[in-house]
């Protein structure tokens, strides 16, 4: 398209203007970790460290990103053994109702998060409290799970579907069991989508409060829910600041691992 | 005889193989079965109970709940002003953010698939794609910064004699714009850039200016793409509540009362909480129409 002069002006202060829309609110969350007063008025009067150190030193947060991280690690752990097991059942077999397990793996993270948290609640309430299981880190892992599979699912099965099963049939031709065609080749095959999956899954748990609401316990506290707690004590702004400035640095992880991956599957298919 | 005596001296790792190898539905029924227990009995079954719950009551004294059909819950709902001017204001919201987050995202777009340099756009599409790894609740808390009283957004607007909007109703479209502006975005950057340059050209040639080649090129074949990011626009604006929680003072939309039932009377919020999967179930098949789904 032969854009005039001035449109392509205007069109790149339109997309840099869009560009500071993104980045200004993160940036301000890094700046505004090292600022000396409570309140987030606009300049603020002095930059300090000594707020990091406080963070540092703060239990709660410390607490909070720990059960964070135990509750992503067994939510990931359950979700690709489970979005895998779908993956290959989809994408290697034909059976009746196979278009509505992909539909239903998606449900879980299509449907407003309050919606799938008020049912897993009272489904926990009435068939696990019986049992002498109440609500705790058991039920926060089942309910993140739930919609992490869809992750995992997508990556493996987008993965099996670009490899034939050939390379499996040419194992077995060659002597190969089921399963040690499996270990020698379909794994290192769907290795990489694994690992994106099972980071995309993790970030996924490590991100989410709404569920978290309903299927934690008084005594569960994860970081989102430790940070929505905070927010509002004007006594705890400047920890909630630090604690906000380390996940927006954070968030640069998975960006780079990402890159590394997509990097390696691109090495793997060029072999 | 010899095969069955083969057979007797393997390890039984490789006769399990064998069997597995020779019957497929075996193989797909150990596949299955430990994901369709968690997803279709536990999963569905949760949501079946709830939707089935939302034609319960409760005992206005005890707040228990009383297991009686009846569909007083979806009577109120329509007919309870409060109600409905509750769910037209969520639809509302959704779609300003909708449209807002089009606005913005078409010339970022525009940019990054057709004006920039080349080398230069798969940065950009990671410049785009990395504030969808921070965290949700602190990109609202950003907003709460922003917007908080003599805040930057107070600072800016001061030479101009404005003040900043506060927390509110503004203020939350402003935040759900903000934290759905990248679903928007990549759809229409992938659109663009796999838009053939000949049919530019041949508008070009044809005698058409940039703004009716806009009109009659770009913008039909760029329509879809719009069309698959207002899912997710529209349906995460719809469901949420905490982002309305911490920016938006006093507004209540559908995901707020639903959370404010929930502990006195569960079949309301309930039936409350259908009004938004069915709102979205509608959305989705009217934008199945437009073929924006096949390009998800």
């Amino acid at each position: 398209m032969q854009l005039s002069r001035s449109a392509r002006i205007a069109l790149r202060a339109a997309a840099g203007l869009g560009f500071a829309f993104i980045y200004v609110p993160l940036a301000l969350v890094l700046v505004n970790s090292f600022n000396r007063d409570r309140s987030a008025s606009w300049p603020p009067s002095g930059l300090t460290f000594h707020w990091w150190s406080v963070a540092w030193e703060n239990e709660g947060a410390r607490a909070a990103l720990w059960v964070s991280v135990k509750a992503g690690l067994g939510a990931t752990a359950i979700a690709l053994v489970l979005g895998t097991l779908i993956a290959f059942a989809v994408a290697r077999h034909r059976f009746f109702g196979r278009d509505a397990i992909s539909f239903v793996v998606v449900l879980p993270i299509a449907l407003p998060g309050i919606v799938t948290g008020i049912a897993l609640n009272s489904a926990f309430s009435t068939v696990l409290e019986p049992l002498g299981v109440g609500l705790g880190m058991f039920t926060v892992i089942v309910g993140h799970a739930t919609f992490c599979i869809v992750v995992v699912f997508n990556n493996v099965v987008a993965r099996l579907r670009r490899t034939s099963g050939t390379y499996e049939e040419a194992a077995m031709d060659l002597g190969a069991d089921t399963f040690r065609a499996f270990v020698d080749v379909t794994f290192p095959l769907v290795r990489s989508a694994l690992l994106a999956g099972g980071l995309l899954a993790f970030a996924l748990s490590f991100d989410e409060i709404v569920v978290t609401t309903f299927t934690a316990g008084p005594g569960i506290e994860t970081l989102p829910i430790w940070i929505f707690n905070n927010m509002t004590r004007p006594q705890q702004a400047p920890v909630v600041n630090v604690v906000a400035a380390v996940l927006v640095l954070f968030s640069v992880i998975p960006i780079y691992a990402a890159q590394r991956l997509s990097a390696d599957t691109a090495t793997e298919s060029r072999i | 005889m010899t095969t069955t005596a083969q057979a007797a001296g393997r390890s039984p790792v490789r006769r399990l193989a064998g069997t597995l190898h020779r019957r497929p539905r075996l193989r797909l029924s150990l596949l299955l079965t430990a994901p369709l227990l968690w997803l279709a009995v536990l999963y569905l079954g949760s949501l079946a109970v709830l939707f089935v719950s939302a034609f319960w009551t409760t005992d206005s004294f005890t707040s228990e709940v009383v297991k009686v059909w009846s569909t007083d819950n979806f009577h109120q709902l329509f007919t309870l002003p409060v109600y409905r001017q509750v769910i037209l204001r969520s639809i509302g919201v959704a779609l300003a953010v909708t449209v807002l987050c089009a606005a913005i995202a078409f010339p970022i777009a525009f940019y990054t698939a057709r004006i920039a340099r080349p080398e230069r756009r798969p940065l950009l599409v990671v410049a785009i794609l990395t504030p969808l790894w921070a965290s949700y609740l602190v990109k609202v808390y950003a907003w709460r910064l922003i917007l908080s009283q003599g805040g930057l957004a107070d600072w800016v607007l001061k030479p101009l004699g404005l003040s900043g909007p506060g927390y509110g109703l503004v203020a939350a479209i402003i935040a759900l714009t903000y934290l759905w502006l990248p679903y928007m975005i990549l759809p229409i950057h992938a659109a663009l850039e796999q838009l053939p340059a000949n049919l530019l050209d041949a508008s070009a040639d044809l005698g058409a200016g940039a703004a009716r080649t806009f009109r009659s090129v770009v913008l039909p074949m760029v329509l879809p793409s719009v069309a698959a990011g207002s899912v997710f626009t529209f349906s995460l604006s719809l469901g949420d509540y905490i982002t309305v929680q911490i920016v938006g003072g006093k507004t209540q939309l559908i995901g707020n009362v639903v959370y404010s039932n929930i502990e006195l009377n569960l079949p309301m919020a309930a039936a409350l909480g259908t009004v938004p999967v069915v709102v979205i179930v509608v959305y989705l098949l009217a934008m199945r129409r437009t073929g924006a789904l096949s390009s998800l």
